[in-house]
């Protein structure tokens, strides 16, 4: 009887593992559901709202691949990661993609076996100061106490810029933003330092708003990108240009309002390949060529994305720069769908 | 007789005491300036009170309920008690109590979890208090697979199933017991009880349910939050790290080499290592291990590593016990003919348990407590978890003690009864014979 067991066994573990070597794709559909790896508590990126859905910039991503994969941008199930398991998580097949504000760096490309598929959104450090300390540029910062969240790239880009300009800090660590915060308004430290994006946040939400600036100095690169599993190409492709789908979306001024409008009336051969009316872009990654449109559909392009999340219309009240459209002068730049 | 008289005839009424030798004063003077140290101190703790006083108070006064956002708290507070003033803003435990309390279980079903929660106390109060009748005990034992399903949801049968296996051991078992012994009559029950859980509950499941659909709508682990998460983990790993414990504790004491060097080992590993550590291992370690693809629930991943790190401090806590016991104990119960077993019930572990209570319930606040470490493999425990996802609300973004304050009063609710009760139970097993 313990013989039988053994083998049952075996034959369940190479059932499982003949299973999961199928592609992701597969997995996807025949789950019915994409796993996504968000964060569960960066304020207008990725969070749960009241109501337990979860919201936020990153999270569209993740909606605008289940439509563009399995036509319903609901159905994603979205898997809370910390910062020390996101990268595990996704290497071992826990989750399909990783839309969880992670910058694109050599080392994680690379060692960790990851693929970085797409920018969504390029952020950097900051810092930001009360006025009364009189300093209008992070080169006049010799000497002050700066609170800084450890473990990260942050404290290491801290160390690196005080470093390169031969000047001098006294680091005050703290564990997360809401400690940060906290600890900024209650002076223990003349500076607090994180990406700019989250320092807007924070500075929107303080009382004395008006008293605190914000340095003009960006001090690091911090690309946040999507990332899939090394190995599985087509699924990258999949991501990345259900993502570029917005981007061009945006471009050419398709809006979720206007979408069925300019499909019905566009002679634009490059806007109809793009929303499957010509060639089959769609069928060449294993969709169909209403992939884009779906993905378009789900919560509108990425300028739109943009401005319900974190634009200047809400109150984190984020302003375009480098994420803008390259033709108006910022980085977000689709390669041709053709 | 002469009338004059050299004694009293009346009494002369008693003297009130010195005031310094009476009441309040006296209190005072024997409990709080009995010399310069006790004075000096009595001032320092009178003036630190005074400080925390001055400070929170005004913060507490000033707390508001009703608002919609942290802003709209400041504004009101501003209002009330002027542009300077500082205040609690309670509106975010009003607007998100039930996020803290149940994660993102869904509203519908939270009678669900009211009836789990209610059904605890009722599978706890016949071990908690032996005055109740003994039959009550079966619901005890049913208990854990009705939270089951309740919590989860699903279809009825696969607790029914997994009901079956045990009901399938327990008569291996007392089939067996008595040709065999217990302990291999123990694991021939296992055995039998394993091989029906994985090849049995399965098809049986979809059968019945094809036959008799009886559902309640499915709940998914990512929904778990908050303190449902915290007792989930913490009454699971109290629950069975008991008798884990009280298995390894005997093992360790065993003559058997290979029983014995388990137990040692296993009970060395894990008190060797940080909890952290092992629930990484819960969380990142062991997908590695199972074959890709393998989706293998994590809370239930984390709460068998958090038992096992319960029941290797339990373990010890009852070593402890049993070596406060006379060896004449266990030779009155050799001389008495019974065997490893029965001394074991009869004699040996109700004095040794007695000795261990007050670890015992020290190691299980403590690991009630540990729960909130979860938030490190991604699970939304009350105090780190919940509290970032509120955070990072723009509407609450810039709170910070009143979720701290809120989840720690909870925390201190739970835990001071633990306390209690341990107390009550020492107090009622007292046989004063030292």
């Amino acid at each position: 009887m313990k013989k039988s067991v053994f083998f049952g066994t075996v034959a369940l573990v190479a059932l499982v593992a003949g299973a999961a070597s199928a592609s992701t794709l597969d997995d996807v559909k025949a789950r019915g559901q994409l796993i996504c790896g968000v964060n569960p508590g960066l304020t207008g990126f990725g969070a749960p709202d009241a109501n337990g859905n979860y919201q936020g910039f990153d999270v569209a991503a993740c909606k605008a691949v289940a439509a563009a994969v399995l036509g319903d941008p609901m159905k994603v199930q979205y898997k809370a990661l910390t910062g020390e398991t996101r990268f595990t998580a996704l290497a071992s097949g826990e989750v399909d993609m990783l839309a969880r504000n992670s910058t694109w760096t050599f080392g994680r490309d690379t060692e960790l076996a990851l693929d970085f598929v797409a920018v969504n959104y390029y952020d950097g450090q900051g810092f930001m100061v009360n006025k009364s300390l009189g300093v209008s540029s992070a080169k006049e910062l010799d000497g002050a106490t700066v609170c800084v969240q450890t473990g990260t790239t942050t404290e290491m880009n801290l160390a690196d810029y005080f470093k390169s300009n031969n000047m001098t800090y006294t680091p005050v660590n703290i564990a997360d933003d809401a400690e940060g915060q906290q600890k900024f308004l209650a002076g223990a430290c003349d500076s607090y330092t994180t990406d700019a994006s989250g320092l807007a946040a924070s500075r929107a939400t303080m009382p004395n708003a008006a008293d605190i600036v914000i340095l003009p100095e960006i001090i690091s690169k911090e690309p946040l990108a999507l990332a899939v599993r090394h190995g599985d190409n087509n699924w990258g492709d999949i991501v990345r240009w259900s993502f570029y789908a917005l981007v061009a979306a945006e471009e050419y001024g398709i809006t979720k309002a206007n979408l069925e409008e300019v499909a019905a009336s566009t002679q634009n051969p490059e806007i109809r390949r793009l929303l499957g009316l010509e060639g089959d872009m769609g069928k060449k990654i294993g969709l169909d060529n209403d992939f884009a449109k779906r993905a378009i559909m789900a919560s509108g392009n990425y300028g739109e994305i943009f401005e319900a999340n974190i634009g200047a219309s809400t109150s984190i009240g984020l302003a375009r720069g480098l994420n803008a459209q390259w033709t108006q002068g910022g980085l977000m730049y689709a390669p041709p769908f053709r | 007789m002469s009338d004059t008289s050299f004694v009293r005839t009346e009494m002369l009424p008693p003297k009130p005491a010195p005031v310094s030798q009476v009441g309040v004063v006296k209190w005072m003077r024997e409990n709080l300036f009995s010399g310069p140290l006790n004075t000096a101190l009595t001032v320092f703790g009178l003036l630190v009170t005074a400080w925390l006083v001055q400070a929170g108070a005004p913060w507490l006064i000033h707390g508001v309920w009703n608002a919609n956002s942290l802003t709209e708290c400041r504004t009101i507070i501003a209002e009330r008690w002027g542009p300077e003033a500082t205040g609690a803003c309670w509106a975010i435990i009003r607007v998100r109590w039930n996020q803290f309390l149940f994660g993102f279980y869904p509203v519908e079903e939270y009678w669900r979890l009211f009836l789990t929660f209610a059904g605890l106390f009722l599978a706890l109060a016949p071990v908690l208090f032996d005055a109740l009748p003994r039959k009550l005990i079966w619901g005890t034992l049913l208990y854990p697979l009705v939270a089951f399903w309740l919590l989860w949801g699903g279809p009825v049968w696969g607790p029914v199933g997994v009901l079956v296996g045990f009901a399938l051991m327990g008569l291996a078992f007392t089939r067996l017991a008595p040709k065999l012994g217990v302990p291999v009559a123990a694991g021939a029950g296992l055995i039998l009880a394993a091989v029906v859980w994985l090849y049995a509950v399965g098809p049986f499941e979809s059968a019945m349910q094809s036959v008799l659909p009886l559902a309640l709508p499915e709940v998914v682990s990512d929904k778990f939050g908050g303190f449902l998460l915290a007792l989930v983990i913490g009454v699971t790993a109290i629950v069975v790290s008991l008798p884990l414990g009280i298995l390894l504790a005997l093992g360790r004491q065993s003559d058997m080499v290979m029983v014995k060097a388990l137990s040692v080992g296993m009970i060395e590993f894990i008190r060797g290592v940080p909890l952290i550590t092992l629930l990484f291992t819960a969380s990142l370690l062991l997908q590695y291990f199972l074959p890709p693809g393998t989706t293998f629930d994590l809370i239930l991943r984390v709460v068998i590593l958090v038992t096992l790190f319960a029941a290797a401090y339990i373990a010890e806590v009852i070593r402890g016990g049993l070596a406060a016991l006379p060896r004449g104990q266990y030779e009155a119960a050799d001389a008495l003919g019974l065997d490893y077993w029965q001394a074991q019930r009869l004699i040996i572990m109700p004095q040794a348990l007695k000795i261990s209570i007050p670890g015992i319930v020290s190691s299980f606040i403590g690991l009630f407590k540990d729960t909130t470490l979860v938030t490190f493999v991604g699970l939304f425990d009350p105090l780190k978890g919940i509290s970032g996802v509120v955070r990072s609300d723009m509407a609450w973004k810039g709170t910070y003690w009143e979720p701290y304050i809120f989840v720690a009063v909870i925390f201190f609710l739970f835990n001071f009864s633990m306390s209690r009760y341990s107390m009550y139970l020492e107090r009622k097993l007292k046989r004063d014979h030292r």
